[in-house]
């Protein structure tokens, strides 16, 4: 089975919804840029950070965990078995990581001078850290993505008219590129598992700084283990999701072997971390904060019971790694708890010490959270149309090469 | 094929090497300063003796061009009636609470950025605007920030503002312990105004050495802590009170610098880049074996 473009119509009733949505989204970033931050946002200075932040970059960086993961298992510990989920993971991490930066971007107050970053070093700073992690596994991603489009091209350069000229000159470029990198590629594939290793804990030490303001629920000294942790567990759960929804987006098989072998794999990963965030609470005895009923408390308890308890519950079942909708609501909820687990430590628990009033996110932010999900799913779109990333079921390959041997399909 | 990559893959190996040593030499070389003299400058404020009277407010915001409206206005004691904060349109504010009893009036507290010794802001700052100056003060610059807002995230008193209504150029503003004035042999610019020296201005362990006098002359008129002595390691800031600072919204501190704890994890994992070039050795040799054992099936 090999991976290769999907020829399906592009618009579907989802996909004018996901526009109209881009859009809107368009319309505020057109205000952002204009008039401002406070313009368009609830932020002040009692809370400087918002969705953008504790979503769009902390929890969007979590939930692009699926890449990392995926690599580390197909290629470092070389389970064959599961390549045809590498490219649509790398794919999903690419574009989920190209819109943290782009959430970055617009939150930064000074955005034109975001290359600072690369030059004026704080070593000092979690935030550079931080930055200059997901700046580099950016790059890596994208080279790690390079040999899925040699492979699109090579031997399928037409141009015509006057550049037809060129057309051996570039196919010969992607050739040396494809060669060159496959020499060389063990080398940004464990570069990026090392880059996201240290970033996704590293998120989890920023709060920490932010000391008495951040609820004791969620302000632990362990919060990048558990940071680590919890992205490492998301990342399986985020690719059996993508895969249900894009194979019955494209009306394929999904396959369900695959994915019930990798579910194995996140009851464990789960296990491991509400181990540590239990144990952490019991530690520092944060459990009293729990009998009284506040906000935290009721946040507290949604996100590890019904993000991880459940369904750690769900993945040790084999009913549920066989069936199909089961196993995708446990992704589900695992999504949903390492969201949660983001949102509360950055939004919820967040009580600035003279607070007069409680953050609660603008239609403006909210607005353009939405519009990057959205233009996120159709560049995935786009994307598999264009590029070799979904493996197909075996029928149409079959299909496709007899009729290829009859000269019907080139 | 897996020969020749193996090979390769040493070779690269070692590059990374060599290229992480290069990195921690470059990022130990552009860290912020942050020089905690001896001689450093602080100011005492005694809150037993202002009056309320809010001329610093008004001296700070001609100091530092900030539109300062009528001196008269500063006469208007009904603003006390809400707890102010410093912002980007007056970096100091002066607040009014109620005396320990009817006789002795009410207690005034300036407010601003207390210059921390280990200021959170100047760890936290992601291109290192903020720094620590030789002086004390705690300033930040403006050809550097991105306005990321972590600085405000960080500090402890909530202090640094961010000019949110401008598209382009927003600042990030504070008190800059009038750094444009010292530098010239002025005081700054409150200490100077202040009808009743309520402000002391001097070098931060004679101002603490004063107030320790005070309050041992005076144990009646003071309660037995000096504020910034030890609070997050230490501010430049000192205050002097009859009452709980508490009870004035003074936040409760322990005396660990703020900046502690993230920075000996974040030193732990960067550690001459040793952490993450055992992990990526690690990998590799995972990646190495997993492979071997596939060629030798
Ligand atoms: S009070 Fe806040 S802004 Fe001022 S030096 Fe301390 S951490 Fe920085
Ligand atoms: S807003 Fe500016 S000064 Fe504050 S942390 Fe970010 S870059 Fe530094
Ligand atoms: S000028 Fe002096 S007395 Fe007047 S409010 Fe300021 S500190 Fe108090």
């Amino acid at each position: 089975m090999e991976p290769s473009p999907v020829k399906k119509p592009f618009f579907t009733p989802t996909v004018i919804v996901l526009i109209i949505l881009v859009v809107n989204a368009l319309v505020w970033a057109f205000m952002r840029f204009v008039f401002g931050i406070g313009a368009v946002t609830n932020l002040n200075n009692q809370y400087p950070w918002g969705i953008w932040i504790g979503i769009d970059v902390a929890a969007g960086v979590a939930l692009a965990a699926g890449g990392f993961t995926t690599s580390a298992l197909a290629h470092i510990f070389h389970k064959e078995h599961f390549h045809d989920i590498v490219r649509p993971a790398l794919l999903t991490a690419m574009l989920g990581y190209t819109f943290v930066g782009m959430g970055v971007f617009f939150d930064l107050g000074r955005y034109y001078n975001i290359w600072h970053v690369m030059i004026f070093w704080n070593g000092n700073s979690v935030l550079f850290e931080v930055g200059i992690c997901v700046m580099a596994y950016l790059t890596v991603l994208y080279i790690e993505f390079l040999p899925i489009v040699t492979d699109r091209f090579i031997g399928r350069v037409n141009f015509r008219g006057i550049l037809s000229k060129l057309n051996s000159m570039i196919d010969t470029l992607l050739r040396f590129v494809d060669r060159s990198l496959s020499k060389i590629m063990f080398f940004f594939i464990i570069l990026g598992v090392v880059l996201s290793c240290l970033h996704q804990s590293s998120l989890g030490t920023l709060m920490i700084l932010a000391g008495p303001k951040v609820h004791p629920l969620w302000q632990s000294p362990i919060s990048p283990l558990l940071f680590l942790l919890s992205a490492i567990s998301v990342g399986f759960p985020m690719v059996i999701m993508e895969s249900i929804i894009s194979s019955r987006s494209f009306g394929l098989k999904s396959e369900m072997d695959v994915l019930s072998s990798l579910g194995r794999y996140v009851g464990p990963l789960l296990g491991i971390y509400l181990a540590f965030k239990i144990g952490d609470m019991a530690v520092r005895q944060t459990f009293v904060h729990l009998t009284e009923i506040n906000a935290a408390s009721i946040m507290w308890i949604i996100e590890v019971l019904l993000g991880v308890v459940i369904p750690m519950r769900m993945f040790f079942w084999d009913k549920v790694l066989t069936s199909k909708p089961l196993i995708f609501t446990a992704a589900i909820l695992v999504i949903f708890g390492v969201l949660m687990n983001r949102i509360n430590t950055f939004i919820v628990s967040y009580t600035p010490l003279y607070a007069t009033e409680v953050y609660w996110p603008s239609i403006g932010e909210i607005s353009i959270t939405i519009g990057f999900v959205a233009l996120e799913i159709l560049l995935y779109r786009t994307l598999v149309m264009i590029f070799p990333v979904i493996s197909q079921p075996l029928e149409r390959i079959r299909l496709k090469t007899k009729f290829a041997a009859k000269g019907v399909i080139r | 094929m897996a020969n020749s990559s193996r090979r390769d893959f040493f070779k690269t190996l070692g590059i990374i090497g060599a290229g992480a040593a290069g990195l921690k030499t470059k990022s130990a070389g552009a860290a912020p300063v942050k020089i905690v003299s001896d001689n450093r400058m602080g100011v005492l404020v005694d809150t037993t003796v202002c009056i309320g009277c809010r001329r610093c407010e008004f001296a700070c915001k001609e100091a530092h061009n900030l539109p300062t409206g009528n001196i008269e206005d500063y006469d208007n004691r009904t603003v006390f009636e809400q707890m102010r904060r410093p912002d980007t349109k007056a970096l100091t504010v002066v607040n009014e609470y109620p005396g320990t009893d009817k006789k002795s009036g009410p207690i005034n507290v300036k407010v601003q950025c207390m210059h921390c010794d280990h200021p959170a802001c100047v760890s936290a700052c992601i291109v290192g605007a903020f720094s620590k100056q030789e002086n004390g003060s705690v300033i930040w610059d403006e050809s550097l920030c991105i306005g990321c807002r972590y600085c405000i995230v960080a500090c402890p008193f909530q202090i640094p503002a961010f000019e949110y209504e401008k598209a382009i150029e927003p600042e990030i503003r504070k008190c800059d312990f009038c750094w444009e004035r010292t530098k010239k042999g002025l005081l700054p610019a409150c200490v100077n105004i202040c009808p009743v020296e309520a402000l002391t201005y001097g070098k931060r362990y004679e101002l603490i050495q004063e107030a320790h006098k005070r309050i041992e002359k005076n144990p009646d008129r003071y309660i037995d802590h000096v504020l910034g002595e030890t609070e997050v390691g230490g501010t430049s800031w000192l205050y002097l009170a009859n009452k709980d600072f508490k009870e004035m919204d003074f936040p409760k501190l322990d005396d660990k610098p703020a900046p502690g704890a993230t920075e000996s994890l974040q030193h732990a994992i960067f550690a001459y880049f040793l952490p993450p070039a055992m992990l990526f050795s690690l990998l590799g040799g995972i990646m190495w074996l997993n492979r071997k054992s596939e060629e030798n099936e």
